[in-house]
């Protein structure tokens, strides 16, 4: 894959999944995956364990996050700056300052995905899941796992449709935030 | 977990997000804050006491323009900040601009004076409040503008913090001009600035605190 292909092609589908287009969306967050995992691969050659990981966290952060994306910026720039940003964070609570001179800011266009298979992450989303409240675990669990309608999901919880979205939104970001404090917890232990 | 299981969870029944405009979660959140403002000035401080003859005086708009000129351009980098990837770009050089201009017609005034009237130009009746007075009005900007930052991704958490600061604190200068009774460009050259390079720094000091995510 050429790289300003991917560029637009990456941008095509997350643009069409802001839009609703749900396979679209899902296909943008497997190639971001793969572009991820070799950026990340890259920057992170000491601590391969850790990559898979971070992969995780940013596409959690970026899904969340989403709406900061503004069509009249380049998707790579974007993109970038939030792997950055969390790279940095671990590479902070591991002491490693070292690891930053290298060149973490080139803003050469996504590169292509990474040759190496998905390793399973370390950590386990379901059980970080699993510590969220109920009013937002549940929700979580009907929506996103089972694939339940809101409705179906409100009906089933007693929850109302408002409740139920936006347990999941403050679900998904509680998420994250755990994400970053399992993170820094492991790195001083 | 796989990372495929993850992906499938965030794209089942993701649904259309809503692109809100640049700025407009900033400014709303900012609007909000500048009526805490207004309310601490009118209830704790009082309109000018020489309201409305104060409408017709030059200095009455230079006290109120310069700060709502740093605040729009301190808005403009915020928001540009707020979005990973995007630079804080030129607006900053609206602030630069902001301060040369009142530099300026501050020394002009100090050098055109006789040396008898120099130290109430820049000392005024109110020089040991005023700085403070602006920090306190610019809080609640300032408690809104990082609420707003939340919501979005800045990456420069300092930077990001500090124009929030910038923000808040043109903003609470131009609120406190209200109620200032102080007419020396001096003073407005040395002490609305530092009252409002006081939420800056506080800004500074926050944003890596209030906006990691």
């Amino acid at each position: 894959m050429s790289t300003p292909d991917a560029e637009t092609e990456l941008r095509r589908l997350l643009l069409a999944g802001l839009d609703g287009d749900e396979a679209a969306y899902r296909r943008f967050l497997q190639q971001l995956a793969g572009h991820l995992r070799a950026y990340l691969g890259r920057r992170l050659f000491g601590w391969p364990d850790d990559v898979e990981d971070l992969v995780q966290e940013c596409l959690l952060v970026m899904h969340n996050k989403r709406h900061t994306y503004q069509p009249d910026q380049p998707l790579t720039a974007w993109v970038h700056a939030i792997a950055r940003y969390k790279l940095i964070d671990l590479l902070r609570a591991r002491g490693a300052r070292d690891a930053l001179h290298d060149p973490l800011d080139d803003d050469s266009p996504l590169a292509a995905a990474s040759q190496q298979d998905a390793h399973d992450a370390q950590r386990d989303l379901m059980g970080l899941l699993q510590s969220l409240p109920d009013k937002q675990r549940r929700p979580i669990e009907c929506v996103k796992i089972e694939g339940l309608s809101v409705v179906e999901t409100a009906r089933l919880t007693g929850l109302s449709e408002s409740a139920v979205k936006v347990g999941i939104h403050r679900g998904l970001k509680a998420l994250a935030a755990r994400f970053g404090a399992a993170r820094r917890l492991e790195s001083h232990a | 977990m796989k990372t495929d299981d993850l992906i499938a969870l965030l794209a089942t029944r993701a649904g259309a997000e809503r692109r809100p405009a640049t700025g407009a979660a900033l400014v709303r959140a900012v609007c909000v804050g500048l009526l805490g403002s207004l309310a601490i000035v009118l209830v704790g401080y009082g309109l000018n006491h020489r309201f409305p003859q104060v409408l017709g005086m030059p200095m009455f708009w230079m006290k109120l323009g310069m700060p709502a000129l740093v605040a729009l351009c301190a808005g403009v980098v915020a928001s540009r900040l707020a979005r990973p990837g995007v630079s804080a770009g030129r607006a900053g050089w609206g602030i630069a601009l902001a301060l040369v201009v009142v530099w300026g017609v501050a020394a002009g005034q100090w050098l055109t004076a006789p040396p008898p009237e120099r130290a109430e130009l820049l000392w005024g009746q109110t020089w040991r409040s005023c700085a403070f007075s602006i920090t306190l009005i610019a809080l609640p900007v300032l408690v809104a503008a990082l609420g707003a930052l939340r919501e979005m991704a800045p990456t420069r958490l300092r930077l990001a913090g500090a124009a929030a600061g910038a923000l808040a604190g043109g903003a609470g200068a131009a609120v406190y001009a209200l109620h200032c009774p102080e007419l020396g460009a001096p003073f407005v050259a040395v002490w609305y600035v530092l009252g409002m390079a006081l939420p800056v720094a506080l800004g500074a000091w926050l944003g890596p605190r209030v906006l990691r995510w």
